[in-house]
């Protein structure tokens, strides 16, 4: 047994500063690595040690190998944990650390190599009787028709390398499948290195579930039952728990029994998570995830263990210490994965700077974040903001708590999916176990504010933006604002909240309330208190607080009932401008990864033009109108800024 | 600093009668200000809209800072003429851009914003604002010019002809106003909205900046009619006077707007651009509310102007925390005199608490020049039925001691702001900075009275001296004719001593809600603040 002293940890944001916390639980002195963006970033900031690696992409940081190596040594580190994604399920580099004689926090590199390609995974599972899914591997110029018939339609298309649904497509019908190959070829060699690609039968209304397993180097394997993570979007899971309300006693011993046949094949140790598709009763092996889990808290919820202590003392040789038999489930656990993404554009990652940061406290709530106010969420790395768990006696108290939690948290400055996640954890399919892989498309939950919503909105934000004016107003600043000693016209602000325009006018009284029209609607209300960032109101006989944010013209307000983005429009409207019609502008910040048009070309309406990438997430730019191109304003390899102007297509005359 | 205490009963039934009288009075004064605000009345209005002009009213409130404020001068001039009320024009003290400015508009709404006797007296008081406070001048200009109609709004010409004491050979002064701001280095601002013709053409020519409107604005000397007339030339008005003419080849407009938003932007940007800085202090004391409430000044004014009250219950309303440190209490009491501050503005108060004696304007005179001293403005709160007379005062030397009064407040340099907030009658009026002592600004609450003396002792005077007159020629005195004649003299002299007669003749900056009292003498003190403060050290000859 060799005790880890000092472990670096070669990650970034929340799971870094998880590892962290426990290990500072447990005597154990922690370095950190970091990119040039994470600076001042909190997970730097709170490891003892700190280490640069001079970079800023994720290639030349956290995906590099010998800096994080280098960096162990420099800083007199015994052991590196890898956390999740990154160099996490990488056997060359779990072999070097090795080599260079420190302890690998996770399973043996001949373990992560023989399961985890997704293709070898199988056989394994094949071999060990564990079902599986009928699958083709693809080779490079390999025509997948004649397979992809055979399997049958729709297919799904996966990178045989890594995880995280990156590089995974679904393909209905024949049409669609080079492209999907192409693209989902380029994702995978992106994010893994590898474009290895395979084919597999796509089951529509299954369940995602997942055993977790936990090895020691004594031979001892367990399991810590199942987690469900089927709310996916993108093939990326965004609400997870456990138990899964579908299994059953007699299934969770099913799948803990076929779990641990796969790992015990392969000696495993370490944390590692055997994923299975669930269809009514039947089960199918998917792969094995030989890390920790972005999920794995709400398994700690229920069974009370801290994972991270466990790879520690594994990895230190230490024995489990306890049986299958001593694990129990005490309650159910819910985990929302916060997101800087809109999900009112196909959840597409929406980087941005977070200009307010306060979550609430409460029992059973917990919270992993990487951010704090002030940061930014870049384009560089995941736009995780955080992951809420909640853990209660009871799956509906747990959803209600998480539900609430989310709602309660203020956060602004971008766009996230915070209201998106409340309402999928309030919708009657979702509280009812009616969960599948496909839930987001069948079930699209949607805040709609009501009127009154928006007009309280519009309130709160003109109250607000006076309070804010008064109070760094230089002239008279205590005299009453907007005194007037005639009849004049009210104060007078339009917001624009999604398509809908808010006119509204105030005019102070002497009482210290306001006499407001919305869009000629008379009301009043009473400022109760402000902030810099805060209103409190009493519109009509009820009292509301809002919290505000704002980001040029955009102001991000926080109501009782979630979030309304508003924009206020400009008191002197520019005079009519004129903008070509039919530009095309860049719909979020990002690198141009495919250009399929040239300058002079005529396009149809829908036709792809070019391809962003952002983040790791491709976003295709189809033709608005059929025309010619009569501009290019953007070559390969450019990098834009959101709302760039791309390409103009001159309309053709109809 | 001493805090005042009150006295003040809110369920004494004098007070209660009071109030009532007062917020009777209130509610005709916001019925009046509702009208001005009308302008030519809402089919007038309609027609400006439906041609994509926005009402005077708007355009300001536009031009203004959010939130910020603004005092209307006058806003009830013209109020019982055969004028509209307000007389077709806005003048008021905003914020633009963060500078407190003079902005003055005519309303296109009021017979095409035509100058009239009443507008042009409010226009020529509004650029003695901008001169004696030092604010930059805005002017959104757009007339037809003088109203030619040679009526005065009568209908009957010859009534007019015989009623009239001015006359064109002394009109035009306003252009030398506005040209002796620049040269003050008072900035001058116009914006064109409509028509500017004739002498009207030289608000814009005389002004430091104009901006004109595309396809609205037009400035000539004279409009195709004259154009026609004079030389017999057909002339269209955009080359005669529009404004891309007028930006692109006579070089008179500096800015061309797209349209009426677009004029009122540009216009805060060159406001932005003033690099202003006020030459006053700003304020130097706690700004804190008055700790009595400026509700119980609805209460404290009788109608019957003979009851009295104690200033200090008004003072006790209008001082940051009710502060105040008065001088000399108890030497010539009638008039309080003392220091304080409005939301942070140090000021010198003298009040009256009585007719005016020898003793307290031996003090006044005193009071006055200690704040010329150390520059601090005083405030008039006039509450007077005038110098105190008698034989035994006359021996004392009232009209001495009085003119050592007048003298002071004549030759004072600190600006001096005046509120009636009772009577202020004969030379009480002079002695406490009435209009003709150039205050910096006078206000009038809704009850207050202004005239030479009281209507009763007025038509009693006149029936002594008339009395007198009949029986040194040895003719009986028509006891009844008298009393008609008295009757008719007291109504009228009533009628013109109300403070709505005054306030519509501009002989003062406008009738306000007692409550309103403090927040608009902070107004004016910080838009006096534009200038220098500076106390004198010459007075005229003391009689001693």
């Amino acid at each position: 047994m060799t005790a880890i002293t000092r472990v670096l940890v070669a990650n970034r944001g929340e799971i870094a500063r998880r590892i962290f916390r426990t290990a500072h639980r447990m005597g154990i002195a922690t370095v950190a690595v970091y990119a040039d963006g994470d600076t001042n970033g909190p997970h730097t900031r709170e490891a003892d040690t700190a280490i640069a690696l001079n970079g800023e992409t994720a290639t030349q940081t956290y995906l590099d190998a010998t800096k994080i190596i280098d960096a162990a040594r420099r800083s007199d580190a015994n052991a590196i944990h890898p956390g999740y994604g990154f160099l996490s399920e990488n056997p060359d580099f779990a072999q070097a650390v090795l080599n260079a004689g420190l302890i690998w926090v996770g399973p043996s590199p001949a373990s992560i190599r023989a399961i985890g390609d997704k293709l070898s995974a199988k056989s394994i599972a094949r071999a060990a009787g564990v079902p599986t899914l009928e699958a083709h591997a693809l080779t490079e110029h390999e025509d997948a028709t004649q397979p992809a018939a055979r399997i049958g339609y729709p297919v799904l298309i996966k990178a045989s390398a890594g995880g995280g649904g990156r590089g995974m497509r679904v393909v209905t019908a024949p049409a669609g499948l080079p492209q999907a190959i192409e693209s989902a070829r380029r994702a995978a060699q992106a994010a893994f290195g590898n474009g290895t690609l395979f084919l597999e039968r796509y089951l529509q209304h299954a369940r995602h579930i997942e055993i977790q397993i936990l090895g020691d180097h004594h031979g001892n394997l367990v399991h810590l039952f199942e987690r469900e993570c089927s709310i996916q979007r993108r093939h990326q899971k965004i609400i997870e728990e456990a138990p899964s309300p579908a299994v059953t006693p007699d299934l969770r011993a099913r799948l803990g029994a076929a779990a641990l046949a796969a790992a015990s094949r392969i000696e495993y140790h370490s944390a590692g998570t055997v994923e299975f598709l669930l269809a009514g009763n039947d089960f199918f092996f998917l792969e094995v995830n030989t890390r920790l889990q972005v999920e794995h808290p709400v398994t700690e919820a229920i069974t009370g263990l801290d994972l991270v202590r466990e790879q520690l003392r594994i990895a230190e040789g230490a024995p489990l210490g306890y049986t299958q038999a001593d694990l129990t489930i005490t309650g159910h656990a819910i985990e929302a994965r916060l997101c800087a993404e809109d999900p009112a554009k196909d959840f597409l990652p929406a980087p941005g700077h977070i200009a307010v940061w306060h979550p609430p406290e409460s029992p059973g709530l917990r919270i992993d974040s990487g951010i704090e106010q002030g940061c930014t969420i870049g384009t560089n790395f995941d736009p995780m903001i955080a992951k809420f768990i909640a853990h209660a006696p009871t799956r509906r108290e747990a959803a209600a708590l998480l539900a609430r939690s989310l709602e309660q948290t203020r956060l602004q400055g971008l766009t996230h999916n915070r209201d998106f996640l409340a309402a999928t954890l309030r919708t009657q399919a979702f509280l009812e176990a009616d969960t599948t892989t496909d839930f987001l498309t069948r079930i699209a939950p949607t805040r709609t504010p009501s009127e009154t919503e928006h007009h309280h909105a519009c309130i709160a934000a003109a109250l607000h933006a006076r309070a804010r004016r008064r109070a760094t107003t230089k002239l008279l600043p205590t005299l009453q604002g907007g005194f007037r000693n005639s009849v004049m016209p009210p104060e007078s602000v339009r917001y624009r909240i999604g398509p809908a325009t808010h006119r509204i006018t105030y005019r102070p009284r002497r009482d210290g309330t306001f006499a407001l029209t919305i869009n000629g609607a008379e009301t009043t209300a009473r400022v109760e208190a402000t902030t810099d960032t805060t209103i409190t109101l009493t519109i009509g006989r009820q009292r509301h607080a809002f919290t505000l944010a704002t980001s040029g013209p955009t102001i991000h307000l926080h109501g009782p009932h979630g979030d309304l983005d508003l924009t206020e429009l400009p008191r002197f409207p520019p005079p009519a401008t004129t903008e070509a019609t039919g530009g095309v502008r860049a719909p979020m910040p990002g690198r141009v990864l495919a250009l399929h048009i040239t300058q002079g070309q005529h396009v149809t309406r829908g036709d792809l033009l070019l391809i962003l990438e952002a983040m790791k997430m491709e976003h295709r730019i189809t033709a608005p109108t059929s025309g010619t191109v009569t501009t290019l304003h953007v070559a390969l390899g450019d990098q834009v800024h959101n709302g760039a102007a791309l390409v103009i297509i001159e309309p053709t005359e109809s | 600093m001493s805090t005042l205490d009150t006295k003040v009963n809110r369920r004494d039934q004098a007070h209660q009668q009071n109030r009532a009288d007062m917020l009777e009075a209130i509610a005709q004064l916001d019925a009046l200000h509702a009208e001005a605000a009308e302008g030519g009345g809402p089919d007038a209005i309609a027609r400006l809209r439906k041609r994509g002009k926005l009402p005077l009213r708007e355009r300001i409130s536009l031009a203004l800072d959010p939130d910020s404020h603004f005092l209307e001068i006058s806003p009830l001039a013209a109020w019982r003429s055969n004028f509209t009320v307000g007389s077709g024009f806005v003048v008021g003290i905003g914020v633009l851009s963060g500078v407190e400015c003079l902005i003055l508009g005519h309303d296109p709404s009021v017979r095409a914003g035509a100058f009239n006797a009443f507008n042009s007296k409010k226009l020529m008081r509004g650029l003695q604002i901008a001169r004696e406070n030092r604010l930059p001048y805005v002017q959104f200009v757009e007339s037809a010019g003088a109203d030619l109609r040679g009526d005065s709004g009568t209908g009957d010409p010859e009534a007019a002809l015989r009623r009239e004491t001015n006359h064109f050979a002394e009109s035009g002064r306003l252009f030398y106003e506005i040209t002796e701001l620049s040269k003050l280095r008072i900035p001058t601002i116009s914006v064109v909205f409509g028509a500017s013709t004739a002498g009207g053409a030289y608000q814009p020519g005389m002004s430091d900046y104009n901006i004109l409107i595309r396809n609205q604005s037009k400035v000539f000397l004279g409009g195709p009619p004259l154009v026609k007339m004079a030389t017999g030339e057909d002339a269209d008005e955009e080359s005669l006077g529009g404004a891309e003419m007028h930006a692109a080849i006579s070089g008179l407009g500096d800015y061309l707007a797209e349209d009426e938003p677009d004029a009122i932007r540009l216009l805060r940007d060159v406001v932005a651009h003033l690099n202003w800085r006020k030459h006053g202090p700003g304020p130097t004391l706690a700004p804190d509310p008055p700790i009595h409430d400026p509700e119980d000044l609805l209460g404290l004014v009788s109608r019957d102007l003979r009851q009295p009250f104690d200033i200090r219950e008004i003072i006790a309303r209008l001082t940051d925390g009710s502060r105040f440190e008065e001088f000399k209490p108890l030497y010539g009491p009638t008039l309080v005199t003392g220091w304080a501050s409005i939301h942070g503005f140090p000021i010198g108060i003298l009040g009256n608490n009585g007719a005016l004696l020898s003793e307290s304007a031996e003090k006044s005179a005193q009071f006055i020049q200690l704040c010329n001293q150390i520059d601090v403005p005083l405030l008039f709160l006039h509450n007077i039925t005038g110098f105190i007379v008698g034989t035994d005062f006359e021996q004392n030397g009232i009209t001495k001691n009085g003119s050592k009064m007048i003298n002071a407040v004549a030759n004072s340099t600190v600006p001096h702001l005046s509120v009636i907030v009772g009577a202020s009658y004969g030379a009480g009026n002079y002695g406490m900075s009435g209009r003709a002592f150039g205050p910096r600004f006078t206000f009038i609450w809704p009850t207050a009275k202004i005239a030479v003396m009281g209507p009763k002792q007025m038509a009693g005077v006149m029936t002594i001296v008339q009395r007198t007159a009949t029986e040194r020629r040895g003719e009986t005195f028509d006891e009844e004719a008298n009393a008609k004649r008295v009757a008719s003299v007291e109504h009228w002299a009533e009628e013109r001593s109300k403070g709505l007669f005054a306030t519509s003749r501009v002989s003062d900056d406008g009738m306000i809600d007692p409550r309103d009292t403090r927040d608009i003498l902070a107004i004016a003190l910080s838009a006096c603040h534009s200038n220098s403060v500076a106390g004198t050290k010459e007075y005229g000859t003391w009689r001693m």
